[in-house]
């Protein structure tokens, strides 16, 4: 179940999951190209993976422009000889009722979410074509089912779910061997999940995070770490008959 | 191993794996043997179970094989007990014994349907009830632990000729699903889950190659292959049994820790299109 010898692109890669596929990863033996918005956060990881013997690259990306794809896979390549995993984990989640959603906000989670998805999948398929690879994609439980107060996150990683079956059928479809598969995390504790609760009224806040709880047959949320472990599966040969399947790791969320 | 390796270990844990003779099974021990578990190998055909076995015992891994009927209740008991002899221990439950029976619903017979539950179903039902019994907290054994119940795509799909084996992989996912959500409330730690091997290169495998022929699908066994390789998996290929047996080692790890009730499908796409 190792990466030897992969190169891996983790967008999102300061915090969160990001943050701990990077730091697995990297111990999979992977050479990893951490990218963020916040190279300072990019840079602290990059800081971990060479302390602890491995190889990391700062990549500055803002996933939302093409641009920056274009030229970070290049500089990637460059550095590391080539592209074999991507991860695409940049994400934002708002807690708003549709009532009080705006378009602003709706396009805003549309874009970090979903548009960049896309991009981030067009650039890593053109990267990839030639020798194979691993696409990952970040969707979320909240992909799969609904809940009242998640309307434009909900849209964003519905859209990320099928995108990534897609983009699997194309792949297969033209003998790449490039295999794409979704990821759902449930519920887990990172700066996305803190910092929506963080934008509440304290009371409201509660409310959900007391509902969300409730909802978890496991009855607590994800470590960081516990996601990455399915990162580091889809990334390696061991998952080399998957693609267009989702990997679901939610506690039960979805089961229930 | 340190780190996240460790998370894809099975060192200082016992594993049981039906079905293990041939196939998905066989595999299924091998991979779990090597990643550092002692393996508990059974099958009915308990020769061919030893032989397996001793292949791996022969490479200095650490396995043990059991004669066992897994639609037999005293023969989980059997196993249970055999298992609190060796190791003390019991973490993980492979319930990959299986049959398949082709035909036409219309061809399909009530004592066929009946006997394809009984493996299929039943088996799943006794081995998920005394591998929960022993590992959840509280239990005989009490370290909780991961059952990975095999399914099949055609428990989640439609396909032609696959109709009693199908409602029996389906009955499948079902089940574990209940069994996921009930343990995971009673806080047991014991995690369930079922995994969805799409058309896997196997003796079982290659039957329905052959069922197609028969029911008319197809005239000829090359044409069988032809159509499901090329039309019906989006990869172009059929799987490995180590593409499946790996799939389970990440269920059984504690790489999976956060991951209880999914349906794992590993299927070349098949299911995605």
């Amino acid at each position: 179940m190792d990466c030897k010898n992969k190169v891996a692109l983790v967008t999102g890669a300061g915090k969160g999951i990001g943050r701990a596929a990077c730091l697995a990863l990297s111990r999979a033996q992977a050479k990893l190209v951490v990218s963020d918005v916040d190279v300072a956060a990019a840079q602290a990881v990059v800081d971990e993976i060479q302390s602890a013997g491995g190889e990391a690259m700062v990549l500055e990306l803002d996933v939302r422009s093409e641009a920056q794809w274009q030229a970070g896979i290049e500089t990637a390549v460059a550095a590391f000889g080539g592209l074999d995993v991507l991860v695409n984990n940049a994400g934002i989640a708002a807690i708003s009722g549709i009532e009080e959603e705006t378009l602003e906000g709706w396009r805003r989670t549309q874009e970090i979410n979903s548009d960049a998805v896309f991009l981030g999948c067009r650039a890593a398929v053109a990267a990839m074509k030639a020798n194979g690879g691993s696409i990952i994609n970040v969707s979320s439980i909240e992909g799969i089912v609904g809940d009242p107060m998640l309307p434009a996150y909900n849209a964003s990683k519905g859209a990320v779910r099928a995108l990534t079956k897609s983009v699997a059928l194309y792949c297969a479809d033209r003998d790449y061997a490039i295999r794409v598969n979704s990821l759902h995390p449930g519920y887990v504790e990172t700066p996305l999940v803190s910092g929506a609760l963080a934008a509440l009224p304290e009371a409201q806040a509660q409310e959900f995070a007391q509902r969300v709880v409730a909802s978890i047959p496991m009855g607590r949320m994800a470590r960081p770490e516990e996601i990455a472990g399915g990162i580091v599966f889809l990334a390696s040969d061991a998952a080399a008959y998957m693609t267009g399947s989702e990997l679901v790791m939610d506690g039960g969320y979805t089961a229930r | 191993m340190t780190g996240l390796l460790a998370q894809f270990s099975l060192a200082g844990k016992t594993a049981v794996v039906t079905g293990a003779a041939a196939g998905i099974g066989e595999a299924t021990a091998r991979v779990f043997a090597e990643a550092g578990a002692d393996v508990m190998l059974t099958d009915i055909d308990g020769a061919k179970c030893e032989t397996v076995a001793a292949q791996l015992t022969a490479r200095g891994l650490s396995a043990r094989s059991m004669t066992m009927d897994v639609c037999v209740e005293s023969q989980w008991q059997q196993l249970q007990d055999a298992l609190l002899q060796w190791t003390g221990k019991w973490d993980v439950l492979v319930n990959n014994a299986g049959i398949y029976i082709g035909g036409t619903i219309e061809s399909n017979s009530t004592e066929q349907l009946q006997r394809i539950h009984d493996v299929n179903v039943a088996s799943v039902f006794l081995g998920t009830r005394f591998a929960a019994s022993a590992m959840k907290t509280g239990g005989q054994i009490g370290a909780g632990g991961s059952i990975i119940n095999l399914s099949s795509i055609a428990g989640l799909i439609g396909v032609p000729g696959h109709g009693i084996y199908g409602a029996s992989k389906g009955a499948v996912a079902s089940f574990s699903r209940h069994a996921a959500i009930e343990f995971a409330r009673f806080g047991y730690g014991v995690r369930v889950n079922s995994l969805h091997p799409g058309l896997i290169a196997t003796e079982m495998g290659d039957k329905v190659f052959d069922d197609f022929v028969e029911i008319g699908l197809t005239a000829t066994v090359q044409e069988a292959k032809d159509i499901l390789e090329q039309q019906m998996i989006p990869c172009g290929r059929t799987g490995s049994v180590d593409d499946i047996a790996n799939a389970a080692l990440f269920l059984a790890a504690d790489a999976s820790s956060y991951v209880t009730g999914i349906e794992l499908t590993v299927d070349g796409g098949f299911t995605a299109a």
